[in-house]
């Protein structure tokens, strides 16, 4: 069971809780995590990445385990502690404006 | 008996005003989508309670979001069952993908950046909903960078009409202070094929087959900040907009200088006349007047408030040229707050009402064609749209 936390507007968005929950099969990657989060919550595609590129939104950082993995590849295996759910994956909105 | 509905966009969501036909009393709805930005919102003429929004963030990117019930509720239309194996999920309504099919013959092109270099096209939000004036299910968007899309299933899909961007003229675009978007569409009562658009910094343009084929219509303006004053594209052209009456006349406020064509754009004239200063945003048409028009006069591209501090709506029954100041119920003192271009509507009711939004949060409401104004709402968040439904 992977945790994975939202941003305040995208738990709006998607109708959901601080914390969302996601069974997924292999390898636990960013983008198996967002590939999994926009499968069951639609409404958030193109929030968190480009719709065609699947670049990652210029604001938004992924952090997990008290580090930034916003520039880790997408694919690259993400902490065991996130795999195992002891950890969550947090989605953030960079401090960035007002 | 008939009633007014005001939808205002704002810098942190939406509001809806609503009030009987006396527009004395209102009813304030909102916010709706808390802390994003409200482009715009906008009813379908062929049914009322169908609403759209452009709901938008630098976060989080470009939400449609759709009302089937005058704004009670909303949803995302592309929501709904997860995807296929293998295959993206949904979420299309959210999408909004340049054309560069091998159909069109017109791969991405690049635009004017600001330091004079070509810079690809690359899509930042919805700036203008426009609903097809017979089908509820059609919707034409108005986006940055400046192109124009196009839903027939109620903003489930968006399709690029790419024939505005691809048309010939799109290298010498640029964009604005304010970036490039496609902030004007008017489609022409009379004949659905032909519709007017206004882009910053382009100018206007005019298909007459439902978007296939456009044209630049910028004969006439003069622009003193391009190189080229009086060039085919480039004026940053701030609103345009017509009586349903006279589709062929059409009304502009440019950057600087108000105008008019009487011949749909094929030429301009300037028609500023009296007006203190004639730079703006705004510029309506009075419902049932063809020839009486208003904007908000501010006092240069580099200060962006009314003149002297006072907040005068000027208003024209001669369809330019000859324009009086209306003041009555608006702040003649310390007063320093834009008008945004999407910020002005017009009701439909018999003494024709009036509607505007200021950067400062007031919703002002006149019920007797401009004479005399009262707030409706003093303390919004930054207003940057207003639109009225006239309901039965």
């Amino acid at each position: 069971m992977i945790r994975v936390v939202l941003p305040f507007h995208l738990r709006t968005l998607a109708q959901v809780g601080a914390e969302v929950q996601l069974d997924i099969a292999g390898p636990i990657t960013q983008r198996a995590i967002l590939d999994a989060l926009e499968a069951r919550y639609p409404v958030l595609c193109g929030t968190m990445r480009d719709h065609v590129t699947l670049k990652r939104r210029p604001f938004i950082r992924f952090f997990a385990c008290s580090e930034d993995l916003s520039h880790e590849s997408p694919d690259a295996p993400l902490p065991d502690a996130v795999a195992s759910g002891a950890e969550p994956f947090l989605v953030i909105g960079a401090i960035a404006g007002g | 008996m008939s009633k007014v509905r005001v939808l205002v966009g704002t810098r942190k969501g939406a509001f809806i005003l609503e009030s009987d036909g006396k527009r004395k009393r209102w009813k304030v709805n909102g916010p709706h989508f808390t802390g994003w930005e409200i482009y715009h919102v906008k009813g379908s003429p062929a049914d009322p309670d169908r609403l759209y929004a452009s709901q938008t963030s630098g976060w989080f990117g470009q939400v449609i979001q759709r009302s089937s019930d005058g704004g009670k509720t909303w949803e995302a239309p592309g929501g709904g069952a997860s995807m296929e194996p293998g295959q993206m999920p949904r979420g299309e309504s959210n999408k909004f993908v340049y054309d560069t099919t091998p159909e069109t013959g017109k791969p991405l092109t690049t635009h004017q950046w600001y330091d004079g270099t070509q810079h690809p096209w690359e899509f930042k939000r919805v700036w203008h909903l426009e609903p097809s004036l017979t089908d509820p299910e059609t919707v034409y968007a108005g986006v940055e960078d400046a192109a124009m899309f196009r839903t027939t299933d109620g903003a489930k899909t968006w399709h690029e009409l790419s024939g505005l961007r691809g048309h010939g003229t799109g290298p010498k675009w640029q964009p604005g202070a304010g970036g490039m978007g496609l902030h004007t569409i008017l489609i022409d009562p009379t004949n659905p094929d032909r519709i007017y658009v206004a882009i910053s910094a382009a100018g206007a343009f005019r298909t007459d087959d439902g978007g296939k084929t456009w044209k630049p219509i910028n004969q006439g303006l003069r622009s003193q900040y391009i190189p080229d004053p009086n060039a085919e594209v480039g004026h940053c052209v701030h609103r345009i907009a017509l009586h349903r009456s006279r589709p062929n006349v059409v009304f502009m406020q440019k950057h600087w200088d108000v105008m008019r064509t009487d011949n749909a754009g094929d030429q301009w004239q300037e028609v500023s006349g009296n007006l203190p200063t004639d730079f703006g945003f705004v510029i309506d048409v009075h419902a049932h007047e063809p020839e009486t028009i208003y904007v908000v006069p501010i006092k240069s591209d580099s200060e962006h408030f009314p003149l002297d501090g006072k907040l005068r709506v000027y208003r024209s029954r001669t369809g330019g040229n000859e324009w009086e100041p209306l003041t009555k119920g608006l702040p003649q003192r310390n007063c320093y707050v834009n008008v945004l271009r999407d910020a002005m509507a017009v009701d439909q009711l018999d003494s024709c009402g009036l509607y505007f939004g200021t950067t400062g949060g007031q919703v002002y409401a006149s019920a007797n064609a401009g004479d005399s104004w009262s707030p409706i709402v003093r303390d919004l968040p930054a207003v940057l749209s207003v639109e009225v439904q006239t309901l039965q």
